[in-house]
This record gives C-alpha cells, structure tokens and sequence, in this order.
C-alpha cells in the first residue's frame, strides 16, 4: 500500500473519528459547541479526501 | 577520504544497494516498503497487545474504580487535530517532491516537524505534570459513610450510576511521614495566597485535606453526572479525611489505578513512538548525505524515504486516534 492509500484510509477514519465525537458531543451534553466543531471537520476532511483523488491522480502514481 | 562506516565497519560496504528507487520484480515493490509494512505488522501487534490488555482490565473492573473525566478534553482535542494537520502536511511534502519541488518540501516538512514537537511539548510540559499535582484518596468501603457529602453514593444508586470511592482534587496537607508531604505544602501556600483562607493545615497528624474537585464538591449535582468538555475548576471546599479511612492514596501517577497505569504506559510509547518520527523528519529535513543532499544526486531515492517516514507516521496518528476515544471520552 502507497502513502497516498493509507492518507486516504487515515482521512477516513479521522472523518468517522471527527463524526463519532461529535455524536459523542451532542448525546452526553458535553459541549454542544464541540460536537459542531467536530460536525464542521468532518465535512472539510471529507471535501479535502475528495480533492485530494482528484489532485492526487496526476501528481503521485 | 576514505568512507569512516566502511573503515571500522568492514561489513558494510560502499556496494550500490538495489531497489531502493525500483521496485524487485519478485515482490513489485521497492525494498524499504516491504520492510517498513513488516515493521508496521509488529507495531499493530504491540500496540494491539496494550489495547486488548486495556479493554479487558476495564471489563473486569470493579464498579467505581475505573475513573472518568479526569482528563483535559480540549487539550487531547487540540493535540489531535495537531496530528492530522501534520499526517497532511507530510503527504505534501512527499508531493512536492514528487513533482521536484525542493522548496516546498522543505516547507512542509518543517511544519510536520513542528507539529510533532507542539504534540510532544503539549503532552510533557503541561498535561503530564497537571497529573502529577493532581491527588486521589480511594476510602475504604466500610467507611465510605462517614463521607458520604463527599461522595453521593445514595445519589449515584437513585439514578442507576456505579458508586465512587474516591475523594480527589489537590493535596493541601499529608499525613506526617507522606511521600507527598512537600507538595502539599506548596499546595496549601498556593490556597492560602488565593483565597486567604489558613485553615488548609490541620492540627492533627494523621489526616489528609484536600482542595475538593467539583464531583466531590457537589456530588449530588446532576452537572456532576454528565461529562464536561471545558474541565471544571477545583473548589474551595476542602475535605478532611483521616488517613485509617483511606484504602489508597496517590497523586494521578501509574501506582494510582489501572487507569493511570495504562494511560502512562500507552500515551508513553505513543510519544516516543512521535519523537522516533520527528528524528526521522529533521534527518530526512536536513542537509545530510542521505537527508537533502540525496535530492541532487537521486530525488526519487529522496521521495522513497519520505514516503517510508509518511507511512510510520500515519501508523502513529491512527494510534492516537483510537487512544484519544478511549482514554478522553469513553
């Protein structure tokens, strides 16, 4: 596996992270400022995953 | 001149060592991939052992004496983020060095340098010895009575919560003979300073004061029975407790609980696990023979290098993504 593969697969998992302590956030009460904190993150790792394949394509093989 | 390595190490050779730019046709890979992913194999199986190892002490531990919230949530957030930012910057330095942009690379290097070292500085200089100030007393359960204002056990049983045995916050005065007996009075100059009360040392010799956190403040708060992502400051009340009531007594070390033994022993070689990484990065950073310098002589040699950190390094932070959870919030 490349090191472009597993940044993909490490994004993914900070996405599914982010999107966990979020819930995590909002269910328990703890801050609901964190959980859109980490609501907002999610969604910018995941439109930076999406540029990075994009970009990535003709840059790194 | 003669190569020095090759002088005294007569083993090692000035040969031309193979596939480190192509890839062996056996395998389709070049060299230090395959070994990078077996060390990487080793790793999931250490780091696999200490997890498994903490799931199952905290499946098997007795109700209220696995502690919760004790932990500084928005530092591990922030030191989290610190960790992706710098996973995506050491893909962009491995990118400009694909696309032979020296400049760049050194660019994104240097901030994937220091995002390592905030990472390590965070975690040794402010949050580490925050614990190692911080002071715990686990009462005997046949005593538990006694303090009962302290602890809300028939508060925690009406609402279906496991019971708490611990009484903590800072240690404002040891009984005669304790390990802890210098900080305490730190502590207790720090109290009188701050709230002008002198009443933190007692008389007798045997007991223990401690500056209450909030949860045993006020453990029948329904605030106290949900976490907090801001950490809630200690109180000034302060609770007497005499050392013959106490099962165990410890600042927020390993020798504390099974919580704090994991928690060192985990997050320690997590961060030596970072320090490795950063070692690397300031060799592959630098102007040696094998670090910069390579890039005149063999840039895709360079790449390779720094692709083989990048994946060790992604390996650390996808740690620290599954440390982070189960130590901060769970």
């Amino acid at each position: 596996m490349s090191l472009k593969a597993f940044h993909l697969v490490f994004i993914l998992v900070s996405i599914l992270f982010s999107a966990g302590m979020a819930l995590w956030a909002f269910k328990t009460g703890a801050s609901d400022g964190l959980g859109l904190g980490c609501s907002a993150a999610s969604v910018l790792m995941a439109v930076y995953c999406v540029r990075f394949v994009i970009k990535s394509k003709s840059i790194i093989t | 001149m003669s190569n020095p390595i090759t002088k005294y190490l007569p083993f090692f050779t000035d040969a031309e060592v193979p596939h480190t730019v192509s890839a062996r046709p056996d395998t389709g890979l070049y060299s230090a991939k395959l070994g990078i992913w077996l060390f990487l194999a080793s790793e999931v199986m250490l780091f696999g052992g200490l997890f498994s190892a903490y799931i199952f002490l905290r499946l098997g531990a007795e109700p209220g004496y696995w502690p919760a919230g004790l932990l500084n949530v928005p530092v591990g957030t922030m030191n989290t983020a610190i960790l992706i930012v710098s996973s995506i910057t050491v893909v962009m330095a491995w990118a400009a060095l694909k696309m032979r942009q020296l400049g760049k690379y050194k660019l994104y290097m240097l901030v994937t340098i220091v995002c390592g070292l905030i990472f390590l500085t965070v975690k040794l200089s402010y949050e580490w010895p925050a614990k190692f100030n911080h002071f715990g007393v686990f009462i005997k359960k046949e005593e538990a009575s006694k303090y009962e204002e302290f602890l809300g056990n028939k508060h925690l049983k009406d609402t279906g919560q496991s019971p708490r045995w611990e009484i903590s916050g800072h240690l404002l005065d040891a009984p005669k003979g304790s390990h802890y007996a210098h900080q305490a009075e730190h502590n207790a100059e720090h109290f009188a300073h701050e709230t002008g009360r002198h009443d933190a040392v007692t008389p007798a010799e045997d007991d223990y004061v401690i500056q209450l956190d909030a949860v045993n403040a006020n453990p029948s708060d329904k605030e106290n029975d949900r976490p907090h992502f801001w950490p809630v400051p200690t109180s000034t009340k302060l609770a007497v407790i005499k050392a013959s009531d106490v099962e165990s007594a410890s600042v927020f070390a390993p020798r504390h609980s099974t919580y704090f033994a994991t928690y060192f022993l985990i997050t320690g070689l997590h961060g030596l696990h970072v320090l490795g990484g950063i070692i690397v990065f300031l060799y592959l950073w630098l102007p040696f023979r094998g670090g910069t310098q390579l890039y005149k002589t063999n840039p895709e040699h360079l790449a390779n290098r720094v692709e083989i950190a990048g994946l060790f390094w992604h390996f650390v932070d996808l740690v620290w993504i599954f440390v982070f959870p189960i130590f901060y919030l769970l």
